[in-house]
């Protein structure tokens, strides 16, 4: 399902060298393009969170690459009735703090994300975790709930004895949770100085004994310069590198000391057309007609160098509303038909702002964008600026196309309605990303509805009449999902251990 | 007593300037972004991060949040970073010791190679060698730094692999706290490349100047008399000529600190150099506000102290030179 494309035909070595084990023990160095900004796993939700995250926590479960679902600290689960999920806890499990755990970790880490600003939106269909024994836990939903396991992949649970009294959650000042960390991870901090390197060693008591990883400590650095982290990949100053600059994978990949590997990302990019601002685009056919004007595969393949995937939807495939009938349509012709049609033959003028910071080549993106409808004799001023002054522009809907992209948190399709598609309301926080306002009741019942059924056939018949109702109705301009890319030295595992969710299971990484 | 009154008006205009700069600093911080965006993951809420600022006080007015701001300064507390959790001011000045060493690199990088050229430029200045090195200067001055540093970068580090590409390396952490490169192996070849490219900037400019500087100098009056009294030619450039070049070359050598500190910014970044430059651009990507301020404020405060140094230099080069405002 998930296209991999390994340059320099990198194998995966974790197979043959399973069983290895700690006693070839190694190093990695590795360069991020940040660093997390805390030790809490509940303090912000962002990539870089869940990446550390992983290191120093085990999930309830996790996500396979196929996008399924293993057992990390739950060893396996079932469905009692329609609204409640069992799960049997692994026994054994040791904190790096040397205490056992047991389901009262679990339900205190639970009762602390009900707590968290930046988590508890995902918890809210979780009415209540009962403990049934040490290791036997109950979730039990609101209502029929089909995403209880992708939540459980934000359950990581933390040692609630170790951090009993000293729990807060502090979003801008000192924590005890921020600083210090007891988890159930492979990984423990040894020594952080921050935005400037971590050093991780392995966890000598750590459950899984059956990983293959044979990574006994980590060095992490946050490079921030694009160049400079490539540089310190080729002349070998760190093993591994995360993300790779679309202009550089040129020569990464023609390096024969490292590999480079790409993965059709599931972060979708698009603009919106904001209603409330402009009349003309409450009209169908002019908002089809940018549609069919801009040509999103040129883009993918010319701005974004083949790193991206020319989208017609939101859901990228593999999930679960992805909708093969649906592809990119770019005509001139008949995007210049359809001005005509809505009476707007000669075209308008519009303003476009954009992020220049925030996602892959997003200003060229949109200088791109803005030339295409030219085309149609729509004049586009276009302003881009920093992520730090676009949130803020974005929030007060300050132009008439904007940019966003989305990844979904729950890795399913319906977050993406949520927040881009749905009537925006401020009361119940839906459509807090539809700039354009594009509002239909049938896409906010059906996305509600497919948030209440577990029959996965049924949710995916109510996900794919959306992505066509969105696509019909061209509710927004669809660019590409974003790709994702790391680079590692010859010899290093990574292909083996990365997720399309970019936090690759470090704990599993074998180095020749 | 003439230097004590210099000092003491000097202290006093450092704290305008601080004044001055911090309401400055405070009423851009609304254009540079909302930190909350920052500090939280997308799905929040508007309602949940309005909360959020209404509790981190960013919704007072502003003279409200000055004057906070102004009262905890007074004690010495510049704010909270946003990003470090620890108060503003204790993270610039752990950073400090990296940027100092860069420019201490640079500088002395610059100044050893800027005086000999600059002078063989003035006594020599048809030989082949002069034209070459004047010639270089003006590519010098028109190549940004980024360019050079990670042309550098590519030959050193990646093609020929002799150099370090980043960071600082090995350091050693000094009874006062002060954490130094200058005592490894490792901490020493890790500011090679770095000190180059800043001192790239700052070479040229000396090079023409002090050739500009020295060539009046050797046609002065005093200069040919000196000729004429059959000093030896040693003599007359580096005693007679050259230390009166000097004079202008501190003056100027002064005012670049500015610019030397606003390039420590960009050479850092590059080299992810873990000094308050890199910090700086860091912050200001982040919307760190409490950061920012207070690094704006702590150079203006590096201002001051580097022009007052200056002016003391100033006089032992030349016993001419009054201090201003110190009446003699």
């Amino acid at each position: 399902m998930i296209f991999f494309r390994s340059i320099a035909g990198a194998a995966v070595v974790a197979v043959a060298l399973a069983g290895a084990g700690l006693a070839n023990a190694k190093t990695l160095t590795m360069a991020y393009d940040a660093d997390p900004v805390s030790l809490d796993p509940h303090e912000q939700l962002s990539g870089g969170t869940l990446q550390l995250s992983h290191m120093l926590f085990d999930p309830l479960v996790r996500w396979t690459k196929a996008l399924g679902f293993e057992g990390r600290i739950a060893e396996s689960w079932e469905r009692l009735d329609a609204t409640t999920v069992r799960f049997h806890l692994r026994q054994g499990v040791k904190f790096h703090s040397g205490n056992t755990l047991t389901a009262a970790d679990v339900l205190w880490t639970f009762e602390r994300l009900q707590s968290s600003p930046d988590f508890k939106g995902i918890f809210v269909p979780f009415k209540a975790m009962n403990v049934i024994d040490d290791h036997t836990i109950d979730i039990v939903t609101d209502g029929p709930f089909p995403l209880v396991l992708h939540n459980a992949t934000y359950i990581f649970t933390m040692d609630s004895k170790f951090y009993e009294g000293r729990s807060e959650i502090v979003k801008h000042g000192d924590s005890f949770a921020s600083q210090n960390a007891s988890g159930t991870g492979p990984f423990i901090i040894t020594d952080r100085e921050q935005g400037v390197r971590i050093e991780f060693k392995r966890f000598a008591d750590y459950w899984d004994t059956a990983s293959p990883g044979n990574v006994d400590k980590i060095v992490f650095t946050p490079i921030s310069e694009a160049p400079t982290r490539v540089a310190a990949l080729l002349s070998g100053d760190v093993d591994f590198i995360a993300p790779v600059p679309p202009s550089d994978m040129a020569r990464i990949d023609a390096d024969p000391n490292v590999d480079l590997v790409t993965m059709t990302g599931t972060r979708i990019i698009t603009l919106q057309m904001n209603q409330d601002r402009v009349e003309a685009f409450k009209d169908v056919r002019v908002r089809q007609a940018i549609t069919y004007a801009i040509n999103n595969r040129g883009i993918a393949e010319k701005i974004m160098k083949g790193f991206g995937t020319a989208a017609a939807q939101m859901s990228p495939e593999g999930y679960l509303g992805y909708n093969e009938a649906l592809t990119p349509r770019f005509d001139l012709a008949k995007a210049q038909a359809l001005m005509e049609e809505a009476g707007h033959g000669d075209g308008f003028t519009i303003s476009m702002m954009c992020p220049n910071n925030r996602y892959v080549n997003d200003a060229k993106i949109c200088e791109a964008a803005a030339n295409m409808l030219a085309k149609i004799k729509i004049t586009v001023n276009l302003s881009t600026m920093p992520k730090a002054q676009y949130w803020p522009k974005y929030d007060e809907r300050a132009a008439d196309i904007m940019m966003i992209g989305w990844h979904s948190d729950t890795e399913d399709s319906a977050n993406f309605y949520e927040f881009l598609a749905m009537t925006p309301n401020a009361d119940t926080g839906r459509g807090q990303y539809n700039s354009g306002a594009y509002s239909n009741a049938e896409v906010d019942s059906l996305t509600e509805a497919s948030l209440l059924e577990t029959d996965d056939a049924k949710r995916a018949g109510m996900l794919r009449k959306i992505e066509q109702i969105l696509f019909d109705e061209a509710a927004y301009v669809p660019l590409h999902w974003q790709d994702l890319s790391w680079a590692a030295r010859k010899g290093v595992g990574i292909e083996a251990v990365i997720n399309v969710q970019n936090f690759p299971y470090l704990g599993d990484l074998v180095i020749e | 007593m003439h230097i004590l009154a210099f000092l003491i008006r000097r202290l006093f205009q450092a704290v305008i300037v601080m004044l001055i700069i911090s309401i400055i600093g405070f009423s851009i911080q609304d254009q540079l972004g909302d930190p909350l965006r920052e500090l939280v993951g997308q799905s929040v809420s508007e309602a949940e991060r309005e909360a959020l600022r209404d509790r981190m006080g960013l919704n007072d007015p502003f003279w409200t949040q000055y004057l906070r701001f102004l009262g905890n300064a007074l004690g010495g507390d510049l704010g909270t970073s946003y990003f470090f959790k620890k108060p503003a001011l204790e993270v610039i000045l752990a950073k400090f010791p990296a940027t100092f060493e860069l420019v201490l690199g640079a500088t002395f990088l610059f100044v050893s190679a800027s005086i000999p050229g600059g002078i063989y430029c003035a006594i020599r200045p048809r030989a082949w060698l002069a034209r070459f090195i004047m010639a270089g200067s003006i590519i010098g001055l028109s190549i940004p730094i980024f360019l050079t540093a990670i042309f550098l970068i590519w030959i050193f580090a990646v093609e020929l692999g002799v150099m370090p590409s980043f960071g600082r390396g090995e350091t050693v952490t000094l009874p006062w706290g002060w954490r130094t490169g200058f005592l490894t192996r490792d901490g020493l070849l890790h500011l090679v490349l770095p000190s180059i490219s800043l001192a790239a900037i700052m070479l040229p400019l000396f090079i023409r100047l002090i050739r500009a500087e020295m060539i009046e100098t050797l046609s002065t009056e005093y200069v040919r008399f000196a000729w004429a009294k059959g000093l030896a030619a040693r003599r007359v450039w580096f005693v007679h000529a050259f230390r009166n070049t000097l004079l202008p070359v501190v003056t100027v050598g002064g005012l670049q600190i500015g610019t030397l500190i606003a390039y420590t910014i960009l050479t850092e970044t590059v080299f992810q150099w873990p000094g308050m430059g890199f910090m700086f651009l860091e912050a200001v990507k982040r919307v760190d506000t409490p950061l920012i301020i207070a690094y704006i404020i702590v150079v203006g405060m590096i201002f001051v102290i580097v022009n007052t140094i200056v002016d003391l230099v100033y006089t032992l080069i030349n016993p001419m030179v009054k201090l201003p405002g110190a009446q003699g």
